[in-house]
């Protein structure tokens, strides 16, 4: 159950699927730092840059609607960037009566906001592309190699290793409540402060259960001859066919940022 | 009064055979307070494989746990293969024995098997080329060849307790000690786990309540009652007295 809702990764055989973690890492945040660079109003660019997304999504072969469907769930965010439009000096466009104040819409304003939505979809799409196609302990080792400090990448892996575990303890003890959660005809339920209380305890106890679990955790790691220092594998050196890929999508992205801003 | 038998035989039977795992008058308390072994006496040789069985809260884990030396100073003596278990020695202590918790969850802390099972190994200083060969080769041991990139999570119990085995096997040890290996396993899963600890040409130290698991794979067990060694003997002869069966609550089903 938590593994359909936490799972990200979606099993394929497609070359996106096969390409270097790294240079999958790599020219994602690439992309992500690309799009926020664009200036307001730049669509050119950013059409581009959907459809060097978009184009990888199919070569995938994950489906576009699944992504475009996953996406959505950055949509309330967007709300925050919605005061934009109304706090943007320029040509007024619309106005909102409020009562006692009356927002005007700007066309700066307007198109400033048009913009960062476009931004933040894209860029949305780019990291779940990413989580879609690399498994998540090859964007961990994928970081290890790019130098992240070896402790965080080690929490990391240490959180989705445990999310799954601490998922499945914490529906354990819902469903424990549940079971025990009769109520006679005309009566139960108990009052909305009894319930907090129950709801508390559970996550009390989910607590405790984490932190005892931690401590085996750390015994079984000592037993193992950790001393301190974690060691990990030297990775591989990239493919050449790797490299190449990844600086040719470096290369057409920074085109399309110089795009923007020679253009 | 049972004691009194057990010991001469164990004294006996050890004199000329290399010794494996060597406890003498060992006593722990948890730092809470609760006593957890009183005294222990005990001499394992090289290659036994020795059930430690007895109720909840007897001591078998924390026996085990020490043989690691991972809940730290104790009174008495504690060896493994002629090396005492202190401070200074306890990352040699720590390749010499594999430990392997109950709960595989605790064990398999890495994100995929093969991350895991070279955790040890890797900690252990050795060179990739070898890391990777003995990955294979404890996977292969325990027939979990193949799952390398697998995760825990997705992994059923069976599977997960023998990739937690061998997570220590790829350490090479000389003495593993599981904890209750067969918790928790189905019928199937339990029948894979028992033909694997017969082939482990290991010392085996196994903490248990499955007896007749014990009947096969054990020939000496050893009765674990309020931190104290209650009864050592073979296998056969303990679980033919019956009262001192009803004595420690053990059933033989």
């Amino acid at each position: 159950m938590a593994q359909q809702i936490l799972e990200r990764y979606i099993d394929g055989a497609s070359s996106i699927h096969a390409l270097d973690a790294r240079v999958k890492l790599v020219l994602a945040v690439t992309t992500i730092v690309c799009a926020s660079l664009l200036p307001a109003g730049s669509w050119l660019a950013l059409l581009a840059l959907t459809a060097l997304v978009w184009a990888t999504i199919i070569a995938s072969s994950v489906g576009l609607l699944l992504i475009l469907r996953r996406a959505l769930v950055a949509l309330p965010f967007l709300a925050v960037v919605v005061t934009i439009v109304f706090s943007v000096p320029g040509q007024p466009v619309f106005t909102v009566p409020l009562g006692f104040v009356t927002l005007t819409a700007t066309d700066a304003g307007l198109l400033r906001f048009f913009t960062i939505v476009w931004k933040s979809w894209v860029s949305v799409q780019v990291a779940l592309i990413l989580t879609a196609t690399t498994h998540f302990f090859d964007i961990l080792r994928a970081l290890g190699a790019l130098h992240l400090p070896k402790i965080m990448v080690a929490l990391l892996s240490f959180m989705y290793r445990y999310l799954f575990v601490l998922a499945d303890e914490a529906q354990q003890l819902l469903r424990a409540r549940d079971c025990r959660s009769a109520a006679l005809d005309g009566r139960g339920g108990g009052s909305v402060w009894w319930r907090a209380k129950v709801t508390g305890q559970l996550v009390g106890t989910l607590f405790l259960r984490a932190f005892e679990r931690s401590e085996r955790i750390y015994v079984a790691m000592l037993a193992r001859g950790y001393t301190g220092e974690l060691r990990s594998l030297n990775a591989r050196p990239l493919h050449p066919s790797d490299l190449r890929f990844g600086l040719g999508g470096a290369l057409v992205l920074v085109l399309i940022t110089l795009q923007a801003f020679l253009g | 009064m049972t004691i009194m038998a057990a010991e001469p035989t164990t004294e006996h039977v050890y004199e000329r055979q290399a010794i494996s795992v060597h406890l003498r008058d060992t006593s722990f308390a948890y730092p809470d307070g609760r006593e957890a072994l009183h005294g222990i006496n005990l001499t394992i040789g090289a290659g036994e494989k020795v059930a430690l069985v007895g109720p909840n809260g007897a001591g078998k884990s924390t026996l085990l746990l020490h043989l690691n030396g991972v809940l730290g100073a104790l009174d008495g003596h504690v060896s493994i293969a002629g090396t005492p278990v202190t401070r200074a020695t306890l990352r040699q202590i720590r390749a010499l024995v594999g430990l392997v918790f109950q709960d595989p969850d605790d064990q398999l802390f890495s994100p995929t098997v093969f991350d895991d099972v070279a955790f040890g190994p890797l900690h252990m200083g050795l060179p990739e080329a070898e890391v990777r060969q003995r990955v294979a080769h404890a996977l292969a041991q325990v027939g979990m060849s193949g799952y390398e990139s697998r995760m825990p999570h997705h992994m059923s119990l069976g599977q997960r307790k023998r990739v937690a085995v061998a997570t220590v096997l790829s350490m090479a040890p000389a003495v593993l000690a599981l904890d209750e290996p067969s918790a928790g396993l189905d019928p199937r899963a339990r029948r894979g786990l028992i033909e694997l600890l017969q082939t482990l040409p290991q010392t085996l130290l196994v903490s248990t309540h499955d007896l007749r698991m014990v009947v096969e794979v054990f020939p000496r067990t050893i009765i674990l009652a309020e931190g104290r060694v209650a009864h050592d003997g073979p296998t056969d002869q303990i679980l033919a007295n019956a009262a001192l069966l009803a004595e420690h609550g053990l059933e033989l089903v």
